[in-house]
Formats: C-alpha cells, structure tokens, sequence
C-alpha cells in the first residue's frame, strides 16, 4: 500500500551489507592488533614459554580464531552496527515496560574518563573517594525518590535485583526460624516474569494472581492466597498494562497480617517520579533499574544496573558492602548484621551508576518529577490516538487514566483480517520502527505495549501513530504484503524452525560447520 | 531555573507548552495532573524531593561530575599491579569505537530483523569464545564470573538431580558468597582443600567427599592463587566415576597457551570475559560467559540467551534468533530455567571486537607475554631477602608473595608503594587466614620491563 500524502511516515530502508561471518573474512597470517614483544632480556632469561608450564597443559592448536586485518575488523563491525535499530535512531517506544529513552551523550564523555574506567576494585579506599562518593550521594536520592531508608547498588539487573529481594526476606524469615514454613511467594500475572522466576530460584512457590475483569490484580484472591506460608509478595505497579493500582496499601497490609515481606517492583518508575513512593504503599524492599527510568543505555541487552532499597528494619540484610560517609571519608562498610552476603562480584556496576547519577543531576527534584509528568502525557496522548485506530483496542476498563504504558491489543484487527501483533511487529521494520509483542504469557490476544517515555516529541509520537494507521489499513486492503514483511529491513523473513530443534540449531560457527557442513 | 510552569529541559521535548497543550486538548484534560486522578491522595507524595536542584548546562554539569571523579587516582595515574578478577588489560581503539556507537549502545531488544547486527555481533562473540574453549556452546554474557558459576552450578545440580557441589576452596570469597547466595538453600556447597605448598587441588579430600549424591565439582585454572591446576584431568576422573558434572572456571585470556578445559574432562566450562576487550570501572564491567558440549542435556538447562544461526538459502542471507526459547523465564516465568533479562551484552560485543582483533596469533602472544612477565617478576621479588613465592606449582599472570619474614605486613608495604605512584598486591590476608603477610600480584599486556622492574625496586627499598 503507498504511504499516504498527509502521512509522517518515512520511504525508508534499513542498512543492508550482507555482511559476512568474521570467519568467512579470515586470511591466514593477516593481524588486527600486535602485542608488545617482550623484551630480549626476560625473553634470554627465561627461554621458552612452554617450558614455563606443565608440558601437558600446553595448547597444542591454536584457537581458530578469524585471521582479519584490523581495517576489515572496523569495518565489518561498524556494518553491523549499521544492520542495528539503536533507540537513538529509532523512535524506540515500541518496546513498553522496557523504558526506552535518551541516554545523553554528555553521559558516555563523562563515564569514559580513566578516572572513572582505569580503575580497580581492590585500590584503597583513599584512591576511590570520588566513586565511593557518587555511590553514597545515589544513595541518598533514592531515599528520596521511594521514601525507604537505605540503597545497595550491587544488583546487576532489575531481574537480579528481584533475586536479591528474595534472598533478603527468605534471610527475614530464616532468623525468626520462619523460613521452612513460609515457601510461597505471591507475585501477579501482570508484574514482570523475574517477580516469579527469580524468586524460584530461591526455592520459592510460586503463587501467582490474576487480574479481576478491571485489570488489576484481584484483591479477594489475594486474600484468598495469603496464609502462614506465605514468605511475601513482590508486585509491580503499575503493571504492565500501565494501570496505577489504587488499593495497592491493602495488598501490603494483607500480606504484613500474614507475616509476609512486600517488594516493590519499580524496575519502571518512569511515570511515577516524585509522584508517589514505596514508602506510602507500605513496601518494606524496592528496586529501580537504572537503565530504564535512570537512563542509562541499554547496550544491546546490558550493562544493566538497580538500586535496591529497604526499611531500616530490612536495612542489616542488604548485600555489603555499603558506602559510609563519616564526614570527611567515603569507605566500604561491610557491616550489616544478617547480610545476605554478595550477589555480584566486587560493588556494582559503575559505568551504569554513573551515568544515572549525571542524569538525575541534571534534573534535580523538579526535572525528575517533569519526567514523570510528561512520560505520562506522552503515554496517555498515545492512548487517545491508538484506540481510534479500526482494530486496535486497550483492554481493561479498570483506571480511568494510564500511567507510562499501555497494553493494547491487536485481536479485534487479527479476527477480521488474520492480520496479527507478529505480522505487524515485522511490518513496522519497513519503516524503521520497533514494535514489540509483550511478555509472555499473552493473556490480553495479539498484545502490543507502548511506552513513550518523556523522550519524544509531539511530532515523533505522531509518526509511530503513522506507522500502526498505515499498518491496520494496510491489513485490510493489502494484507500479503504485511504477512509477507519485513521488505526494506536487513533481512527477510526467516524460516524459525531449525532454533528449536537439536539437530539442527547451530549457537556456534563450529556448530554450524558440524551440523550444516559436514565439517 | 524557570518557574513550574515554564520549565524546558533539553532531554524533554514537550515540556514545551505549546506541545503540552495540544496533547491535553487531544486527551480532554487541561491539568497533566488530571491523570494522576486514580491514585488516592493518601498514596500521593506532596513534598518536594530533598535532590540537589538541577544542573541545567551540559557544561556546567560536565564539570560537575568531573570534579568528583578528579578524587580518583586511577590505574594511568598509578602503575597497578592488582588482579584478582578484574584486570587493566589493554582496551584496543576500535573496541571502544564499536561500543560507543550509537546503534550498539542504545539498541535493547529489537527483533532479528531491525536488530539483524545484534544478533550477528553476539553469535559471532558466542562462536570466538568457543573457538577458544574448544566448546560448541557458549551463552550471550551472563552479569559476571560469579553468576556464571552459580548458574553452572545449579545446571550440574538440575542435570544429575542433586544437590551437592563441590569447590575448590583457593576460590576468592568474593566470588564464592555469589555463589552461595545464588545457591542457598537448594544446593549445599562443600569446600575441598588444597595442598599447602603447591596450591593444587587434595585430591585424598577429594576422594572423601564424592559419593554418588555430589552433583559435582567446580575448580579454577588458573585459580585465584594464581597457580596453574595440573590435576585436571585427575579430578575430571574421579568425579565422572561417580557421575558427577566437572565445572572448570577459566581466564579466557590464557587460552591462547593453556589447554582449554574441555580437553581434561570438563563438561561446563564458565569464567568471565572482562580481560578481554572491556576496561575495568571498579569491577563494574565484568561479564560472565558459560559453555558446554553441543548436547541437548546441557543445551536445555542454560537460562541465559543463546543465539543460533541459520541459512536462508534464497535470499542469500544469514539469519539469527533465540535457540530453545522456551527454556526462558521469558517464555515460562517460573517454569524456566532460574531467570533472564537484561545482563551484559555490550562487554560481549566488546569481547568480540577484541578476539576478531587478537586472533589466534594475539590470543598467543598474550598468554606468552604474561606467563613471561609473571615469571620474570616472581623469581626477582623472591630473590628479595625475606620475600618468597608462595606456591610451587607454575603460574600464568598472577602469583602469591609472601612477606613474612620481612617483619612487615601487606598493608604496611602498599601504603608505602601507594606513595611510591604503585598499587601493589592484593592483601590476601583476611581472606585466607593461612595465608598472612601474603599479597597477589597480577602482571598484565599494559606493562613494560620497566614497570616490573620499579615494582621490583619499589619493594627492595620497602622492605630493607
């Protein structure tokens, strides 16, 4: 279907190089980077290397690594780069719950100083005071922006950070001598799948709860579950279909009644900002990922980071160390009594800590609470247009507003014209958007979420609305050729089969060679 | 800074009014705070956040954070000998060329198709690392060494159906409470000790302690100590008799000289690829990987992303996606295998940047110029009065040093090398009680002769 006159949408096509695999690029004997010889004198010294090690540990071939000069090597990866959708090119709000915003440049000048990459974790403390600084005074922000009372930054991940929830209340629970009795844990079907999978991991039951017929997750079965074997409850709000739950102060007093923990899945606190906080809620833990609202880049799928946060009383179980401050010194304090021990090696991912630490800086209370204003602006801007679009629907008839997501669906659209979210998704590359389907398990039919964040202007979000118009028209006068897309993207349409299948998935080239080559 | 009702930053473009007030008469609100109406007040925070106000000028806020960093002394300010997991190997250009781009560094979860140099990129870094492991399966990076451990640990656990592994306890503590946090309370790790004087593995110990219900082991070569495990395949042996998973943890950056794992008996082999292309950051850019046989009993239990390739013959083009999905806590929650979300890819990329770059020929190189340098160092700060080489076994790029008959402790003399412009051996001291006045030097690909030799002088006059 042509573009329309009026419309926003772009005649695009994505970067196509056919690229090779680096090992069809292989010459043998070309190099990319030398390593410093080493000198004549430890070189005479010592003779041969080999002789240094255990003759039978010795390599005997060398890894087949590609042999490719270093030009080739810039240019093969600069490709496929280019063969990337990075939000910063994107208009990337089709990924919802996920937070997709901009990450400042001035950030990635500042992070890429030796004084914050050149150095290592085991240097006294009095050479690190400027790091051990900006982790102290993140501390004290996000003691602001949740109302809890004291931060750890180890966590990795918003998922790790749900680990570490769980850890900290089975550790709870284990010094009352509770922990073998209380081995469920109630999440709800719209928090995030780590609220359930991480918490398994600790040898949890998992309870889950689903939303009544208003989208929020239902009270009465709550109570229904809760009990003396219930260790606690780790929930999202909003959840992911972007609904504020308003009763969420009598999900945590049912579950504190029955001795339970409560934590407050805030991986996404991006319309939320100073606007309401774990603390009135009555959580006792919470977590923010600084890759999300904190605007920290998401690098193809990390380096991620958390803050996770607790109440004074849960405060001696979070992961050491912590950064004290004594008025004139930063150090490392190892202290808290019934710490659940590490839950990543050495302190937390810097990189990541750092930049979110410029951001809210250059924000301040003021611009943080904007942020959340206008995500929710964007959001709801979003809404108003999406479901005037013939076949799409926002499921749930619950919250009179959405918050910074939307959960919509595409059902009405694929019953009438077999046209659904997968086909849509691949259709919107032609145009050089996202568009992602949702977490899994798809309870609302062909699901779509929509997050626009506060990064985008008026005009972008008007060309995404373009490009889901187009789309759903498209669907029904032409709709081969949105079942038949991608056209304009790297690639085309791909035969899925042989990922699931032993015989024939290939996670490496030497596994290709072997399966599909003979070799 | 601008009243409420005026306030423009840069990074949001409609908090312009103009475009505020059209999105509101599209919605049917005049007030954004309209759309807080369903959340009750008494959920409502009326205060005003106590963070400093904002830093509106790039410059200005440049400057800001800079100041703060400037208390740093970092490892270009000071000549540092510190390893221990995170190492200041050399960062090529083009590494930090290829993560900076934009593309990379602000792209997350596209679909194979807008996201085709993702999936490329990080099955090319799965499909390098295995070159070097001499495994057919390697994961996208897990968060770093310690969860890959855990998470190896658990599939030995799922996979033989039982719940006790086994450690070698020259392990670091760090690293070993991720594991046992990760592990708590299903699996119970037991430690086996090692020879006092060589640092290998006891093997009697170990014998003791498998029976048929050990899950298995895991061990590192190089260890932590710095020595060289000769005994892998001894110890492969004997916990295969009782049916037992070998889990070896390996530095990648020794694989160019060293026999991988797989080849003496290892049936997961994990570790962490910081040394490889990333820098350090305060051990915040570490990076896990794990990886194993090409079987489907392995293949099942990983919980992390595994992407696989295939051949659209028609087209002429190479195709990538998620292999196995359903494993994941994506697909199943809590029915998948532990978890999986956002980890480490982009030190993955940088990974894959630098062995494209090293190739067989850099990667030995690499293992040669360490080993030599690690060797050249020890014998001449053991020839020290006073100072002695810990362990007897051979060692790759790191070494105990023992200063106890110097009369002096590690810490008295890095606080004098502190002053000296160096950052000596880490003090192994409180970590293991045998192994006082004790420190662990690292030498890496950034150091010259002439580094090691005024680290050498350093330490004569300290302790003279």
């Amino acid at each position: 279907m042509e573009i329309k006159k009026d419309s926003r949408l772009r005649n695009f096509h994505q970067a196509k190089w056919d690229e090779e695999i680096i090992f069809e690029l292989s010459i043998p004997g070309e190099r990319g980077i030398l390593v410093p010889e080493v000198e004549p004198e430890i070189q005479n010294e010592l003779g041969e290397v080999a002789d240094l090690l255990p003759k039978h540990l010795v390599r005997k071939n060398k890894p087949a690594l590609p042999e490719v000069s270093q030009m080739r090597v810039l240019k093969h990866f600069l490709r496929l780069s280019q063969e990337t959708l990075g939000a910063d090119l994107n208009i990337d709000i089709g990924q919802g719950t996920c937070t997709l915003k901009y990450n400042p440049k001035v950030n990635e000048t500042i992070v890429r100083s030796h004084k914050a990459s050149k150095l290592h974790p085991d240097q006294a403390e009095s050479t690190v005071q400027g790091t051990l600084q900006i982790i102290y005074e993140m501390d004290g922000y996000f003691r602001e922006i949740s109302g809890l009372d004291a931060f750890s930054f180890q966590p990795s991940s918003g998922s790790h950070a749900i680990l570490v929830m769980a850890s900290i209340m089975q550790k709870y629970h284990e010094v009352r001598d509770e922990a073998d009795q209380r081995d469920e844990l109630i999440t709800t079907i719209f928090s995030h799948p780590s609220d359930a999978a991480a918490a398994a991991v600790k040898g949890y039951k998992i309870i889950t709860v689903f939303p009544d017929k208003d989208g929020f997750p239902a009270i009465e079965e709550l109570k229904r579950v809760v009990s003396n074997r219930t260790a606690g409850l780790f929930i999202t709000n909003p959840e992911d279909v972007g609904m504020f739950n308003p009763r969420i102060d009598e999900f945590t007093k049912i579950v504190h009644e029955a001795g339970g923990i409560c934590g407050y899945d805030q991986a996404n606190a991006n319309g939320i900002l100073g606007i309401t906080r774990a603390r009135e809620a009555g959580f006792d833990m919470c977590f923010f990922n600084l890759h999300k609202t904190f605007a920290t880049p998401h690098g193809c799928g990390g380096p991620a980071g958390a803050a996770l946060g607790v109440t004074n009383e849960m405060k001696p179980y979070l992961p050491v160390p912590t950064v004290a401050f004594d008025g004139t010194n930063y150090r490392l304090d190892w202290g808290n009594e019934y710490s659940i021990g590490k839950s990543r090696v050495f302190y937390g991912a810097f990189p990541v800590i750092l930049r979110a630490y410029a951001w809210i800086r250059s924000l301040g209370a003021e611009g943080l609470k904007e942020v959340a204003r206008i995500a929710v602006l964007n959001n709801n801007y979003m809404l108003a247009n999406i479901i005037e679009i013939d076949g799409a629907t926002s499921p749930y008839p619950g919250g009179k507003r959405r918050i910074e997501q939307v959960r919509y669906s595409w059902d009405k659209l694929y019953q009438e014209t077999g046209v659904g979210t997968h086909d849509i998704s691949l259709r919107m590359c032609d145009f050089g958007f996202h568009l992602w389907s949702s977490h899994h398990p798809f309870i609302v039919p062909e699901p779509f979420t929509i997050e626009p964040t506060e990064s985008y202007s008026k005009a972008e979000l008007d060309e995404f609305l373009d490009g889901l118009r187009h789309i759903a028209e498209e669907a029904r006068l032409d709709p081969e050729t949105v079942k038949s897309a991608p056209h304009r993207s790297v690639v085309h349409k791909m035969d899925e089969s042989c990922m699931d299948d032993p015989k024939r998935w290939a996670i490496t080239w030497r596994a290709y060679l072997k399966k599909h080559k003979g070799r | 800074m601008n009243t409420k009702k005026d306030f423009i930053h840069p990074y949001i473009p409609n908090s312009v009014p103009a475009n505020k007030d059209a999105m509101m008469k599209k919605i049917g609100i005049t007030d954004i705070d309209q759309l807080y109406e369903d959340i009750p007040e008494h959920l409502r925070f009326r205060e005003k956040m106590k963070i400093p106000k904002a830093i509106l000028s790039e410059v200005l806020l440049k400057k800001h954070v800079e100041k703060i960093l400037a208390k740093n002394k970092s490892c270009e300010d000071q000549l540092s000998f510190l390893g221990g997991g995170c190492v200041n190997n050399y960062v090529p250009a083009i590494c930090d060329e290829i993560t900076g781009r934009s593309e990379f560094l602000t792209a997350y979860a596209g679909e194979p198709y807008e996201d085709h140099g993702r999936f490329q990129t990080l099955f090319e870094y799965e499909s390098m690392m295995a070159e070097l492991l001499d495994f057919d399966v390697v994961n996208v990076p897990t968060y770093d060494w310690g969860q890959a451990v855990s998470t190896s640990v658990r599939m030995a656990g799922r996979i033989t159906g039982c719940n006790e592994m086994l450690i070698s306890d020259t392990i670091s503590s760090d690293r070993f409470k991720v594991i046992h946090n990760y592990c708590h309370p299903l699996m119970k790790l037991t430690l086996v000790k090692h020879h006092l004087e060589s640092g290998m593995m006891d093997l009697d110990d170990l014998s003791s302690k498998l029976n048929s219900n050990i899950a298995g082991i895991y061990f590192e070569n190089p260890s932590y100590l710095g020595f060289i495990e000769e005994q892998g395949q001894e110890i492969a042996d004997r916990v295969h008799a009782f049916g037992g998973e070998v889990v070896v943890g390996a530095d990648p950056s020794s694989l160019g000289v060293l026999t991988p794992p797989s080849q003496y008996g290892a049936d997961i082999c994990c570790g962490d690829i910081q040394s490889l292309g990333n820098h350090m950051y305060f051990g915040g850019s570490v990076a896990g990987f794990i990886s194993s046989r090409d079987e489907e009993k392995y293949v099942m239990e990983y919980p992390s992303r595994l992407f696989g390739v295939t051949r659209n013959e028609k087209e002429g083009e190479w195709n990538f996606n998620d292999v196995a999905y359903s494993r994941t806590s994506f697909d199943g929650r809590e029915k998948g295998k532990e978890f999986i979300g956002t980890a480490a890819a982009l030190y993955g990329i940088s990974t894959a940047v630098y062995l494209s770059l090293m190739g067989p020929d850099g990667m030995v190189d690499l293992g040669k110029k360490l080993v030599s340098y690690a060797n050249y160092t020890a014998r001449r700060l053991a020839e020290l009065k006073g100072v002695r080489l810990r362990f007897t076994a051979s060692m790759f790029k790191e070494f105990v040093i023992d200063f106890s008959e110097t009369g002096k402790s590690v810490a008295e003399i890095n606080q004098v090398l502190l002053e000296k412009g160096i950052f000596g051996g880490k003090d192994l001291s409180v970590e293991f009680p045998e192994l006082l006045n004790c420190a662990l030097f690292c030498v890496t690909d950034n150091h010259t002769k002439d580094d090691l030799d005024t680290l050498i002088d350093a330490i004569r006059e300290v302790i003279s």
